[in-house]
This record gives C-alpha cells, sequence and structure tokens, in this order.
C-alpha cells in the first residue's frame, strides 16, 4: 500500500446501505458481474464512471445494513483506492479492512465535492483536496490495521 | 483505573489487565458460530487456501437455521454441504432444524457471562444478555477466527440506556426495545457497545432480556450488555450448562459516552412501521392498519413467554377470517415445552398454524413469505424493503402480545384490549 494516494472523488450522501452498494440480486453471480453493478441504487453509472485509484466519498453511516462482503468487495474490483465517510457501519467498516480495502473516518467529508483531486495519506490520516486546496485531518488507521490493509487483507496478514 | 462491562470483556479476552474504549485489541474467541447462509458455504474456498484447519473445533458451533428444514433443492444443498463440512473438520457441535442460532447457542450453554462470542449473523449480540460480548462479524473475519482462535476488535464505548420503574400489563420487552431504538435512531449506537440497566431491566426474564439484546445492532451497536445475575445463572443451571464462567460488570465510576434515561411505566405498546426499524410509533397511532398476514416467531419474539403472552391474548378468540396467523417457537425445546403447557394448542385452536422452530420467514427464505402489496405484523426484528420475501410488501415489527391481538382484530391493535 503506498501511502499517499491520488485519485478522484465520487461523492455521496447519507445512510448509504449495502443494498445500493450491491444489491442483492446480483449475490449469486461472479465477482466481475456484481463489481458492474456497483453502487448500482445510487448511481447507475457508477461502475462505467470509475477509474482505478479513485475515491468513494460518502456522508454518515455508510454501509449500513447486511453483513455481505459483496459490497466492500464490489468498490475494491473496481479498483476503488479507499473510502472515506464521515463514519461507517460497523460491520461494513471492519468487512473493508478485512479485504484489503482502505477507510478513513473524516468528519469533514461532506465538504469534498463531486469529482474534486485528492492526495490522501493513510498513514498520516490526512485528506488534501487538490481542487480546492483544503486540507482535512482524519484519524489515522492504527498501525495494526494498516499493517492489515498493507497485507491485502486479514488472511494475507495472518499468512505473514 | 475503572472499567466498563464492555470493556473488561475484551480486556480478559486480551489477556490485558486494562484496556480503553478506542483502543484495538486481539481478543480470544470463547465460541464462534457459524450459520448455513454466510458460514461454511461462503468460507469454503478461502479457509482451504489459508490452510483448511480448524484450530479450535471445540470453540467452534456450526447451525443450520436460515435454510432449514429446506425449502427447495438449492436450500438442501446449503444445508447439506454445511452439514459434511461441520462433519470434515471436526465441528462437533452441529444443529440442524433445531431453531435460530442465537436462541440455542444461549439454550446449550454457548453465551456464557464473561466471554466472547462472535457470528457470521449481525444478531449475534443476543448473548450480550447473559453480559457475553456477542457480535457479528462478516466471512472473511470468521474465516480468519477459524483458523487463528481470535480477531481484532475496536473497544468500543458504552452507552448506557436505563430503564426506570416497571412495564405495566401488556406491554413487553420488545416494546421496550422498539421504543429505545426509536429514539436513538439506526445508526445512533454504531461502534458503541449498549449497556442495558435500570429498574425494568432488573425485573425481566432471561428470555424478555435476550429480545433487547438482539435487537441492539438495530441501533448500529456492537454489543448490547446485560449484568449477569441470578436470572442468567438460573437459565443457564436449568438448561443444564456445565461450562464455567466468570461474570464482569461495570465499575460503578468507569467512563461512560452516554446515559439515555426512560420511564418504563408510561410505556405504551410500540410498532416500527415499513422499511426502518427506527420508524417507531405507540401502536395507538397506527390502530386499524389492515393485515395479511401475523408472525410469531424468530431469535426475536418466539421464545416461551412471547407464546404464553400471545396465547393469553387469543385463549377463547380466533384469528380474524382472512388472516394468516404463523407461530414458529425459537426452538425445538420451546417447542416441546409450549406444546406440554397447552400453548401450542391453544394458539392452533384459536387458528394459529404452528411451524418449525427456524429463521425462515422473518428472513424471507420461506415457511410464511409475503406476496406483493400484503402486510404483515411480526414479532421479528427487521422490516426492511423485501425483508419478508416481496419487496412490495410491508412489515410491521412489534410485541408477540400486539401481533396476536392484531391477529384476531385483522388489524393493528393494542393488546391490553385484550386482557
Amino acid at each position: 500500500m503506498a501511502d499517499t494516494l491520488i485519485g478522484i472523488a465520487h461523492t455521496f450522501g447519507d445512510n448509504i446501505n449495502t443494498d445500493l452498494i450491491s444489491p442483492a440480486c446480483y449475490m449469486e453471480r461472479s465477482r466481475q458481474e456484481i463489481a458492474a453493478h456497483a453502487m448500482e441504487g445510487v448511481d447507475p453509472d457508477f461502475a462505467k464512471s470509475v477509474r482505478p485509484g479513485d475515491f468513494v466519498v460518502a456522508g454518515k453511516n455508510f454501509g449500513s445494513g447486511s453483513s455481505r462482503e459483496t459490497a466492500p468487495r464490489a468498490l475494491k474490483d473496481c479498483r476503488v483506492a479507499a473510502v472515506i465517510a464521515q463514519f461507517f457501519a460497523r460491520i461494513f467498516y471492519r468487512n473493508c479492512i478485512n479485504i484489503g480495502l482502505p477507510v478513513l473516518i473524516c468528519p469533514e467529508a461532506g465538504e469534498i465535492g463531486e469529482g474534486d483531486r485528492l492526495e490522501v495519506d493513510l498513514g498520516e490520516g490526512v485528506i488534501l483536496d487538490l481542487t480546492t486546496g483544503r486540507r482535512f485531518s482524519c484519524d489515522p488507521l492504527p498501525p495494526n490495521i494498516q499493517k492489515i490493509i498493507a497485507s491485502g487483507g486479514l488472511l494475507e496478514s495472518l499468512r505473514r | 483505573m475503572p472499567m466498563t462491562m464492555s470493556e473488561k470483556l475484551l480486556a480478559r479476552a486480551a489477556g490485558l489487565p486494562q484496556v480503553r474504549a478506542g483502543e484495538i485489541v486481539t481478543a480470544r474467541v470463547d465460541c464462534a458460530m457459524m450459520d448455513d447462509i454466510l458460514g461454511p458455504r461462503v468460507m469454503d474456498e478461502a479457509f482451504r487456501a489459508y490452510g483448511g484447519q480448524v484450530l479450535c473445533p471445540e470453540r467452534c458451533v456450526v447451525i443450520c437455521d436460515h435454510y432449514a428444514p429446506p425449502a427447495n433443492i438449492d436450500q438442501a444443498n446449503i444445508v447439506a454441504f454445511t452439514r459434511r463440512w461441520a462433519e470434515e473438520n471436526g465441528v462437533t457441535q452441529f444443529y440442524e432444524s433445531q431453531g435460530p442460532c442465537h436462541q440455542l447457542l444461549a439454550e446449550e450453554g454457548f453465551s456464557l457471562p464473561g466471554t466472547v462470542q462472535v457470528g457470521t449473523d449481525s444478531h449475534t449480540c443476543t448473548a450480550g444478555a447473559f453480559g457475553c460480548f456477542g457480535t457479528g462479524v462478516g466471512s472473511t473475519e470468521m474465516t480468519g477466527v477459524v483458523l487463528t482462535g481470535e480477531l481484532w476488535l475496536r473497544v468500543p464505548e458504552t452507552v448506557r440506556v436505563i430503564w426506570n420503574g416497571k412495564l405495566s400489563r401488556g406491554v413487553m420487552a420488545k416494546d421496550l426495545i422498539l421504543h429505545t431504538i426509536g429514539r436513538l435512531g439506526h445508526a445512533g449506537a454504531t461502534y458503541q457497545t449498549l449497556e442495558f440497566t435500570g429498574e425494568a431491566i432488573r425485573e425481566l426474564s432471561m428470555e424478555q432480556r435476550m429480545c433487547i439484546s438482539n435487537m441492539a445492532v438495530e441501533a448500529g451497536a456492537k454489543a448490547g450488555l446485560i449484568a449477569p445475575d441470578e436470572k442468567t445463572f438460573a437459565y443457564l443451571a436449568d438448561h443444564g450448562c456445565r461450562r464455567e464462567y466468570e461474570p464482569v460488570y461495570s465499575d460503578p465510576d468507569a467512563s461512560f459516552a452516554g446515559n439515555v434515561t426512560f420511564d418504563a411505566s408510561s410505556l405504551t405498546p410500540q410498532v416500527a412501521a415499513p422499511h426502518e426499524v427506527d420508524n417507531v410509533f405507540p401502536v395507538k397511532d397506527l390502530l386499524g392498519t389492515r393485515m395479511d398476514q401475523a408472525y410469531l416467531g424468530s431469535c426475536t419474539g418466539g421464545r416461551l413467554s412471547d407464546l404464553e403472552a400471545a396465547a393469553e391474548v387469543l385463549r377463547g378468540r380466533k384469528v380474524a377470517k382472512g388472516v394468516r396467523l404463523y407461530v414458529s417457537p425459537a426452538s425445538q425445546r420451546i417447542y416441546r415445552q409450549a406444546a406440554q403447557m397447552g400453548l401450542l394448542g391453544a394458539l392452533a385452536e384459536a387458528g394459529a398454524v404452528i411451524l418449525a422452530p427456524t429463521c425462515g420467514a422473518c428472513v424471507g427464505t420461506h415457511s410464511g413469505i409475503l406476496a406483493d402489496g400484503e402486510r404483515c405484523v411480526s414479532a421479528s426484528n427487521r422490516n426492511f424493503r423485501g425483508r419478508m420475501g416481496s419487496k412490495a410488501a410491508f412489515v410491521y415489527l412489534a410485541s408477540p402480545a400486539t401481533v396476536a391481538a392484531s391477529a384476531a382484530a385483522g388489524e393493528l391493535r393494542d393488546p391490553r384490549e385484550f386482557l
């Protein structure tokens, strides 16, 4: 995991639940197909418009509802570099870390604009909005959690 | 330094003298529960890729409840796979068609004071009623637990939910927790432990306490703890629990993130209207809402005292024409007890259809799922769109007494009129 990531922000509101991120009707399909429908419940064009290294930036309670891992997995398979939110639903947050998808809690995430270019330092917990010049500080992830993400997920980190 | 119950539970599991909210610890898991829907069949590929060895089979439990008894061939194959997986991996603590996992974990003595339990089901917080740190995890997480016997946890802050006074007749634990969630909101306790306390909680039976802890996750909570007491110990002893345990309690001067206080004596029957669990109203505000189905069952509302409350309302009455009342006792043990006590007979006499103990209708997999446009009043725990079947159906969550009264009337009714 490179400590500094640069990409474009795709912004979303509050209470985006797992059914909106990864609709249940695709759960039986292949990972590629599930990823092709990522965020379909709120933005049907997301999977087409997202580029490797981009960020998902959301409001409060991102990932509420089901414990299904297809939700963070679909974002990871779209090559989203990190998910930033004002706060996350608990099981979704853990699932992200356990599959190696970086997450950052940023109370000011709502002030990041759609399409803004961001520079994110996961180690320091700093988001620099290169479009507006604003700087947001977040609590950096604790070192042991950073280690899990850097390994590519929980099982990879256990193997090491 | 003083600690909360939640901090003490995780300190013990981490082998540390002291932990504080916010800290991340590696906790030893005392009980790891895998169900049929998100357990072995989802975990198996990664499990094999990373060694395929269950570290401590004696701390694992596998339960087929969501798809058992199966309604179609796919479900039957999943149950068969799960059964085989348990056998091949040395997990002898295997249950099938015995009822929803959280009730079985309680009855079989796996939800013990002072311990940590994780399960591939978000309602694993039910174990909190025993002063056990129970919480739901994803399938990758469970794979890690099965391989290593431990997992990382952020020690949550604790919010105390204090219920003073006593519940009045016809008002149940379900009303109490629905009202709490209505106040906190469905993300109101995210990352946190809720510790339920106060006279009303102490007065409740273990069965009713389990209903409260069960729904802590509906406010986003990680755990929903209740301090163990004589009732807890008696429940475990009565159910033949021979395992040893050592309860822990919050220090009086522990640091809590907040206190929310309620008065039980003024609480009236509550209902969570579609399609969110925090969309809570007093039943009196929605009186007369027509129902097609009434459901009494699940890990939230199918216990003996729930069936008793329903039978009390329905004795000498009949389920209204055009309404189906389905009853699924929360375990095979409860089924037998309810039969011996004449409760199943009384309910059937009133027109109820008695089903197997299962998660089926609550999670919309079988045994009473809803058609387009139908309304159901249910003693279960979630009313999300599509939860109990059709995405065009409507689920109203209420107490077992309210479910029974509404079944008799064919519309949402206050059970106190029937007592």
